[in-house]
C-alpha cells in the first residue's frame, strides 16, 4: 500500500466535543469493587452494553484517589465510548465521575445504590442503559482526517526481535504520523533504564526534558525503594527472558524504537492526563502492559500499537489493541493474536519502511471498524494502576 | 538467510532469528544499520531470539547492542558462544 499522507483519512465517530472515536460502546462503569455485580448485571440485562468491573475505588486518599477519579472519568470521557452509565455504592463520588464525564458532552447518568439496593439499582440503570445503546446504534460513521486519530504504543512480552523488528516498524509508524501532527503516546518509565539519555536527547525543549527526567528519577526511586533484588524476572521478566532479553539497558533500547528516528518528545504526562495539544507525548507508567493500556485509554487515545515478541495476548475494554510481531515462532504457534506480521524484516524481505505502512495499513482497517484479533478473542483487561495502599 | 541480526557494526553481541541454530553450524549475519553481511560459527545450540557472542569476553568487560551499552560480562564469554543471564547482568538497580 502507499503511505499515509495529510489527505488519508478514514470513518470514524465524532463526538460531541469534536473528539474522534473508532468504536460506539455505552460502558457501565462500576464507581468501585461493590458495583461491578450491578454493573454486570446492567450489561446482562441490555445487548451492546459494555461492563468495565475492576477491583478498587474503596478507601482510596491522595494522589491515588486522585488517579482513581482520573481513570475512571477518562475512561468515560474516551472517544471510543458514545454514553455511560455509572454505578457506585453511594451518590457522592458516583455524582463526581459522572460530572466528570458529562464535561465531554456525551450522555452519562449516575445510581448510588445505597438506600435502593441492588434490584432496584439495576432496574433503573437498566433503563437508561436502553435508551443510551438505542441512541448510540443510530450514530454514524463520518469520515475524519488522519490527524484526529490518537494513537498510543506500548510492547508487551517483549524479547529481541521487538527491538530488531516489531519496534522499530512502530517507530516508522509514528515518524510518518508525528508529521501529520498526530497526538502520540508512549510510556513505561522503568523501561527507560539505560536508554533515558535518548529519550532525554529527543525531547522537544529544556521543559519537557526536565519534566521527563523528573518523572524517570521518580520511578527510579520507587525503585530503589522496594527492590529486594535486581529485579531480574520482573523487569525483564521471566518472559522477556526465556525470549533472549538479557538486561534491563538492552529492553529498553529495544523500547525506545517505538518512538522512531525523527519523532520529538513534545509533552509529559502524569498516568492517565490527557494531551493537550498534539504530538508526541511521554506518559510516566507501569510497563504492566494492562496498566500501561488502561491508562493510554483514560488518557483519550483511540488506537493502540502493540509490539510483541513472546505473545503477549492483552486487549483493553474500549481501546482497540492491535498487535504486532516480528518473531516467526509466535506468528506460527499464536497466529490468532497478531494482526500485523512483519517477520519479513529479519530476513530482509519487507523494508523498514513498507512494515511501516503495513501496521498504519492495519490502522486504518481498525479505525474503519474491523475488529483486533484481541477485540475478536475477547481481551477486555482493565487494570487501574495504584500509587499505595488503601486507608 | 540471516541467521543472526546485529544493529551496529560495533555490537558484540547478535540476535539469533531463526529456529534449530546448533554448535558447529556456519551462520549468516546482518548488520542492519550499514546493511552489510558476516559470517560465524556457533559454537554452542541457540534459541531464535537468543544472542551469540560476537567476539571473545572477559568478565567485567561491558556488552554492546544498539552500539551502546547493556550490561557487563560475569562469565567468560567466547565468539559464537550463547550469550545470555548465566554470562551477562544488569549494571542498574
Amino acid at each position: 500500500m502507499a503511505s499515509i499522507d495529510k489527505d488519508t483519512s478514514f470513518l470514524g465517530y465524532r463526538r460531541e466535543n469534536g473528539r474522534v472515536g473508532v468504536r460506539n460502546h455505552v460502558v457501565i462503569l462500576p464507581l468501585d469493587d461493590l458495583s461491578n455485580a450491578a454493573a454486570e448485571a446492567v450489561a446482562h440485562n441490555i445487548k451492546g452494553t459494555l461492563a468495565i468491573p475492576h477491583p478498587y475505588g474503596r478507601l482510596q486518599f491522595g494522589a491515588d484517589l486522585d488517579l482513581h477519579f482520573r481513570t475512571l472519568i477518562g475512561t468515560g470521557c474516551n472517544p471510543n465510548v458514545a454514553a455511560v452509565v455509572v454505578i457506585g455504592i453511594e451518590e457522592g463520588w458516583t455524582s463526581k465521575v459522572v460530572e466528570g464525564i458529562a464535561a465531554t458532552g456525551k450522555p452519562v447518568v449516575g445510581f448510588g445504590i445505597e438506600l435502593h439496593g441492588d434490584h432496584d439499582t439495576i432496574m433503573r440503570a437498566s433503563q437508561a442503559a436502553r435508551e443510551f445503546v438505542q441512541w448510540a446504534s443510530e450514530k454514524q460513521r463520518e469520515r475524519c482526517a488522519i490527524h484526529e486519530l490518537w494513537v498510543s504504543t506500548k510492547c508487551g512480552e517483549s524479547d529481541t526481535t521487538s527491538g530488531c523488528g516489531a519496534n522499530p516498524a512502530v517507530g516508522n509508524a509514528f515518524d510518518k504520523l508525528h508529521a501529520l501532527g498526530s497526538t502520540l503516546c508512549f510510556g513505561e518509565t522503568t523501561e527507560l533504564t539505560g536508554g533515558e539519555h535518548i529519550v532525554a536527547s529527543r525531547c522537544a525543549s529544556d521543559a519537557v526534558r526536565e519534566r521527563f527526567m523528573f518523572m524517570f528519577d521518580r520511578y527510579q526511586q520507587l525503585i530503589d525503594r522496594h527492590k529486594t533484588t535486581d529485579l531480574s524476572e520482573s523487569q525483564p521478566t521471566k518472559g522477556n527472558i526465556a525470549g533472549g532479553l538479557t538486561t534491563i539497558e538492552e529492553k529498553a533500547l529495544g523500547n525506545i524504537q517505538k518512538i522512531g528516528k525523527k519523532c520529538t518528545v513534545d509533552g509529559v504526562l502524569d498516568k492517565a492526563e490527557m494531551p493537550t495539544h498534539p504530538g508526541l507525548w511521554f506518559m510516566d507508567s507501569s510497563s504492566a502492559a494492562a496498566e500501561m493500556v488502561t491508562l493510554c485509554a483514560a488518557a483519550g487515545y483511540a488506537v493502540h500499537f502493540f509490539p510483541t515478541g513472546q505473545g503477549n495476548v492483552i486487549g483493553n475494554p474500549i481501546l482497540p489493541v492491535i498487535k504486532i510481531c516480528a518473531n516467526p515462532r509466535t506468528v506460527r504457534t499464536m497466529s490468532e493474536h497478531i494482526d500485523v506480521d512483519v517477520t519479513g524484516l529479519l530476513q530482509q524481505e519487507l523494508t523498514l519502511d513498507a512494515a511501516g505502512d503495513k501496521l498504519l495499513e492495519g490502522m486504518l482497517r481498525t479505525a474503519n471498524g474491523r475488529l483486533t484479533a484481541a477485540e475478536a478473542l475477547g481481551h477486555r483487561e482493565f487494570v487501574l494502576t495504584r500509587l499505595y495502599e488503601s486507608a | 538467510m540471516n541467521h543472526f541480526v546485529l544493529h551496529d557494526a560495533e555490537d558484540t553481541v547478535a540476535v539469533v532469528v531463526v529456529e534449530g541454530v546448533k554448535a558447529g553450524m556456519a551462520l549468516n549475519g546482518w548488520i542492519m544499520d550499514e546493511n552489510k553481511t558476516m559470517t560465524l560459527t556457533a559454537r554452542q545450540d541457540i534459541p531464535i531470539g537468543h544472542k551469540i557472542a560476537l567476539k571473545d569476553m572477559a568478565v567485567g568487560d561491558t556488552v554492546i547492542k544498539y552500539g551502546i551499552d547493556i550490561g557487563k560480562v560475569v562469565a567468560p564469554i567466547e565468539a559464537g558462544a550463547h550469550a545470555h543471564v548465566h554470562n551477562i547482568k544488569t549494571k542498574r538497580w
